[in-house]
């Protein structure tokens, strides 16, 4: 292996954003500023919004579906019904029981979480990352079958094939971005008694406010599984070249054994 | 492995155990005392002022709060807070059906006035269906009738200097030693002539029972329940609320919740 030579002629002119590095691998620009600024608020954003909201979910620990609560006979009813709060305090923000400042919290995060949304929105459209980068193709969709297998056996794409998101990524990443985040939202509008002057239709599309409150609480913990799987990707798939990826933009391909070989 | 090896192998999972224990520790003493801190909550607390300005430029002045079919009213509703102020003076009052209650209204009035549950009855009224929503979560819907706050106000004629309404309970939530403990609740003008803003004395076709604020309660139906207080006795139209107990607008604003309870 020639791991002194300075680069190896790559078989096609270097593409903008991305250079070969003394050992000859790749590295690509993957995630642009607006993308990992993004990614940071969200975490910071999420560390807050889940222990607050777990905090608010403590003041009436117990779901209901419809428009009104019926109080005999819960959805689900968390926690042992005692004076313990359900949601141990290592979990909720503050430590201690404080319905006042887990609504300050939430209500704050809040907002940074809407507004650092639609500014990366406004972003990816006005970019066309959408398109270029998330959404799969037709040929890309057939595939999807091997997709899910080369997950479950732990095999990430490599390589050449790194460059992009592969198919799994994009579709959570969708699923996430269109379909999760602004249910979170739009069910928490539709909690508040203000906007539900407005919002009449939300309200009746979620079937009422208590179910929204439990739609919300569901999409959270489908938020908090999908970031137990991207954080257990992120491990198998190398943690030190994903990590530099979201925090410098900058992802190293891995060579193929083909061209380690050589 | 030999024993040394798996004595030092042992002995770092230990380590990584205290480490990630300690890290633990540090992530949730280092929440706790953001959250302890006056400055930080008072900068989180910002975002109320955000939320009232969204929400009065969305909702405008009029939007009205959702009101339900009959067939919508819970069968077992739920009190929150007093369920009954308890003093003598209103055991008194209840056990006569409220005929000796007066409710006070003063303050920046051109004409204060004192009026008994007969005299609210003949002002202009509303019956609404709606949906109550406690600051913890739960909702009920119910129904209630009562003299609208506008029509009041507008007979008790206000000065221009007003600015807000308190309202001013007989139940006190909280025995302190300097007498802070009394319920009081403030809104502002915009919610005051809101036409669902109400002074009920009727509750699902009945008079107003106790633990729900007999003999009249506040609905102010596009904000959270802590502000539609109960037992009222007083009304008053002010400047500011700033000299009022501990000055935030309320008993449970004076407890760290929001004055704007439309979120």
């Amino acid at each position: 292996m020639e791991a002194q030579a300075p680069s190896v002629e790559p078989q096609e002119p270097l593409r903008a954003r991305e250079r070969v590095m003394q050992d000859g691998r790749t590295a690509v620009y993957r995630h642009p500023l607006p993308v990992r600024v993004w990614h940071w608020i969200n975490v910071l954003c999420l560390l807050v919004l889940i222990p607050s909201g777990l905090q608010i979910l403590n003041a009436h620990p117990a779901l209901y579906w419809g428009k009104a609560s019926t109080f005999g006979a819960p959805w689900v009813a968390f926690g042992s019904g005692g004076d313990a709060p359900a949601f141990p305090s290592w979990i909720t923000l503050p430590s201690w029981q404080d319905l006042a400042d887990g609504r300050t919290w939430h209500i704050f995060f809040a907002w940074i979480f809407v507004a650092s949304g639609l500014a990366y929105v406004i972003y990816a459209l006005a970019s066309g990352r959408i398109r270029s980068t998330l959404w799969p193709s037709g040929r890309e969709l057939h595939g999807i079958g091997r997709s899910i297998l080369d997950h479950l056996r732990l095999k990430f794409p490599e390589g050449e094939e790194a460059r992009r998101y592969n198919l799994l990524q994009k579709l959570s990443y969708i699923a996430v971005l269109f379909f999760l985040l602004p249910l979170m939202v739009a069910t928490g509008l539709t909690m508040s008694p203000g906007m539900d002057a407005r919002l009449h239709f939300l309200t009746e599309l979620f079937g009422g406010r208590q179910s929204a409150r439990t739609i919300h609480f569901l999409t959270a913990c489908a938020l908090v599984l999908f970031i137990l799987v991207h954080l257990a990707a992120m491990l198998a798939a190398g943690p030190l070249n994903e990590m530099r990826s979201i925090v410098t933009g900058w992802f190293v391909l891995a060579r193929r054994r083909r061209e380690e070989t050589r | 492995m030999s024993k040394a090896q798996r004595g030092l192998r042992l002995d770092r999972r230990r380590h990584l155990k205290q480490l990630l224990a300690a890290g633990g520790a540090l992530a949730v003493s280092g929440c706790d005392q953001l959250a302890n801190s006056p400055r930080v909550t008072g900068a989180l607390g910002s975002a109320e002022n955000l939320t009232y300005t969204a929400q009065r430029l969305l909702l405008g002045r009029d939007a009205l709060a959702q009101e339900y079919p009959a067939t919508d009213i819970s069968p077992h509703p739920r009190s929150n807070g007093s369920s009954t102020p308890g003093t003598d003076e209103y055991n008194a009052l209840a056990a006569d059906g409220f005929r000796d209650w007066r409710l006070a209204v003063g303050g920046l009035v051109e004409r204060p006035l004192s009026l008994s549950l007969d005299d609210l009855r003949q002002l202009p009224s509303r019956t609404q269906i709606t949906r109550h929503d406690c600051v913890e979560g739960w909702s009920y819907i119910a129904k209630w009738q009562g003299t609208r706050l506008s029509a009041l106000l507008e007979r008790a004629g206000l000065k221009p200097q007003a600015r807000y309404i308190a309202f001013f309970c007989m139940d006190t939530l909280e025995e302190t030693l300097d007498g802070t403990g009394k319920y009081y609740e403030t809104i502002d003008l915009r919610d005051a002539m809101h036409p669902q803003t109400i002074l009920a004395y009727a509750m699902n076709d009945r008079p107003l029972p106790i633990p729900y604020g007999a003999p009249l309660r506040l609905r102010l139906e596009r904000q959270l329940g802590y502000k539609m207080a109960k037992y009222l006795l007083r009304i008053e139209a002010l400047a500011s609320f700033a000299h009022i107990d501990r000055g935030k607008g309320g008993f449970w604003e004076d407890r760290g919740y929001q004055w704007y309870a439309g979120i």
